[in-house]
């Protein structure tokens, strides 16, 4: 049967190893793929700035981004591909809450260099090779045929 | 928010659905923070058989930290944030949590450092902390690149609550186990060892699962995939082995509600954190079910079948023991146990429901976000209906702990 002193050794080794694959990998991931798969040339000072933005009003309270965050209100790593510069914009910069379907969104009422700011770090992120996701529908797509 | 999405959303112009939900994540992250150290507090002291070395210090640390934390709240109403999920706490009081958990840390480690015993339960339990402390820093670095972002803000989320964390919650399980079953100390502990060995060799690759559709490459699929179905052992671990050593135990402890929630929180965290986690964890249905209430689902699940429990099973070992009063089997305790429990099974399978509707509707049949969450608004009020029996039983057990809580002359009298 096992013994105290060779449970330890399995703890200490099996972390040991682990914890030294994880560090050589996110290595190679954050060094060679990551720049490649998010074409990080075209991280422009807008994007950035844009991402800013992002983050300082919380969107990830509602949104999902990269699938990540709240699932109240539309993923949006594709929205530049599947609403458009215009329509974004508008969201953004209108001063009454936006409300397809009932669900309110914040009115944060932005301006127009805040709007390009957000929108650029969408295309950006809309370039992103995300190994196939999201998924798409085996169906039509009920978007804007209403 | 459970009206909200109903489609009810009254409060929105008072607070909007991201400040709920910010204020939701990290009252749930504060709420656990403080039940580990505080049961550090006791474990630590009484393993190493030294006084906690200053005492006043600890209160100075728990105050601050609830300071912090309040502050944090109220800025979230005003748009003050930095709006990383479960991270949203602005950077300045970030900077007052480390100094925070620094202080913390030196007290437990000055106390261990000292004490006449380092036993194992108190070095996985202090290893756990001090690791939970350390990964707290990748958090903190600013990216330009939301890839690498969220890369490192997994290190945080997934190291904590699939690695760190289960070190802290089988340090705590293991204490209770030994004082409750009264089985020998180096089988309980020769056992935690390996469980968490399996929590490490799974847990630390298995944060690939996060890594699949992010801009990361392709082999973290194949990682994430395998390792992560692995995470269940450590969590399968826990449960057998905290039945085991029940079943084993000579000494019938007379605390019946501690050893509820112990049971139920080594049990309640296979199914919700280990099972429920491997429904989705596989790339190939992670492709369809990523960013949907599918993780809702689990996630309520696991951190309270892990975390939630462990933390209540802990006050309801200790609370007795300080206060002198032998309130071991009483009827609202029980009640309280069960109503928690069988409300948050309920609000699980609400999600679930839901979520599973909505990755058909939208991620297979392609409706729109909006339509998609007009038709599963239903699930919402059963949603509502069982965490109002889940808040009901919580309700009963914070009743219990402040109408028992307080050491008073009725307590002396029975001593």
């Amino acid at each position: 049967m096992l013994s105290k002193s060779q449970a330890r050794a399995f703890f200490l080794g099996g972390t040991i190893l682990s914890f030294a694959v994880f560090i050589a990998l996110s290595w190679h991931t954050l060094s060679k793929e990551v720049p490649k798969n998010t074409n990080a040339q075209n991280l422009t000072p807008e994007v950035i700035e844009g991402k800013k933005i992002w983050e300082a009003n919380n969107c990830m309270g509602c949104h999902t981004i990269l699938g990540e965050g709240a699932y109240y209100a539309p993923e949006l790593t594709r929205v530049y591909e599947r609403r458009g510069e215009g329509y974004i914009k508008a969201v953004l910069m209108s001063k009454t809450p936006w409300s397809p379907r009932q669900r309110k969104m914040v009115a944060y009422g932005f301006s127009e260099k805040e709007a390009d700011d957000l929108v650029a770090f969408f295309k950006w992120i809309n370039a992103t090779n995300l190994n196939g996701f999201p998924a798409k529908p085996k169906y039509n797509s009920t978007i804007n045929n209403k | 928010m459970g009206f909200a999405h109903m489609g009810f959303d009254v409060l929105h112009t008072v607070i909007p659905f991201n400040t709920a939900r910010a204020v939701h994540t990290n009252l749930l992250v504060v709420w656990l923070l403080s039940g580990f150290m505080g049961a550090a507090y006791y474990i630590i002291p009484e393993e190493s058989e030294h006084e906690l070395v200053n005492v006043n210090l600890a209160y100075v640390q728990l105050i601050s930290l609830a300071v912090v934390g309040v502050i944090a709240i109220i800025g979230y109403h005003f748009n003050y944030w930095e709006g990383r999920k479960f991270l949203e706490i602005p950077r300045p009081l970030d900077w007052l949590v480390v100094v925070n958990v620094l202080t913390f840390l030196g007290l437990i480690l000055a106390t261990l450092f000292k004490g006449k015993k380092r036993t194992t339960t108190a070095l996985v339990l202090s290893m756990g902390l001090l690791f939970a402390a350390v990964l707290y820093l990748p958090g903190m670095i600013w990216f330009d690149n939301q890839t690498m972002d969220s890369f490192f803000r997994w290190w945080v989320v997934h190291l904590w609550v699939e690695g760190v964390w289960e070190l802290i919650m089988g340090g705590i399980l293991a204490f209770l186990l030994i004082k409750i079953t009264g089985v020998d100390r180096e089988v309980i502990e020769k056992w935690l060892y390996v469980i968490v060995g399996l929590t490490f060799i799974s847990g630390i690759l298995g944060t690939g699962h996060h890594y699949y559709f992010i801009g990361a490459p392709k082999y973290w699929l194949m990682i994430g995939g395998i390792f992560s179905a692995m995470e269940p052992l450590a969590f399968l671990g826990m449960a057998l082995f905290a039945v085991a050593m029940y079943r084993k135990g000579e000494k019938k402890h007379p605390n019946k509600i501690a050893l509820s929630w112990t049971l139920g929180t080594a049990i309640v965290s296979f199914v919700g954190a280990g099972l429920l986690g491997l429904a989705h964890t596989m790339p190939q249905v992670n492709l369809y079910t990523h960013g949907t209430l599918v993780t809702a689902m689990h996630g309520h699940l696991a951190f309270w079948g892990a975390y939630g429990m462990i933390v209540l099973a802990i006050i309801s070992y200790t609370m007795p023991n300080m206060t002198g009063r032998k309130l071991y089997d009483s009827g609202i305790g029980t009640l309280a146990f069960w109503l928690s429990n069988i409300g948050m099974i309920g609000m699980t399978v609400a999600f679930g429901v839901a979520g599973v509707a909505q990755v058909y509707l939208e991620r297979i049949m392609g409706l729109e976000f909006g339509d998609v969450q007009k038709e599963i608004q239903v699930h919402f009020a059963i949603l509502v209906i069982c965490a109002t029996m889940f808040t009901t039983g919580i309700a009963l057990f914070i009743y219990e702990f402040i109408k028992y809580g307080l050491p008073n002359n009725e307590a002396l009298e029975t001593k």
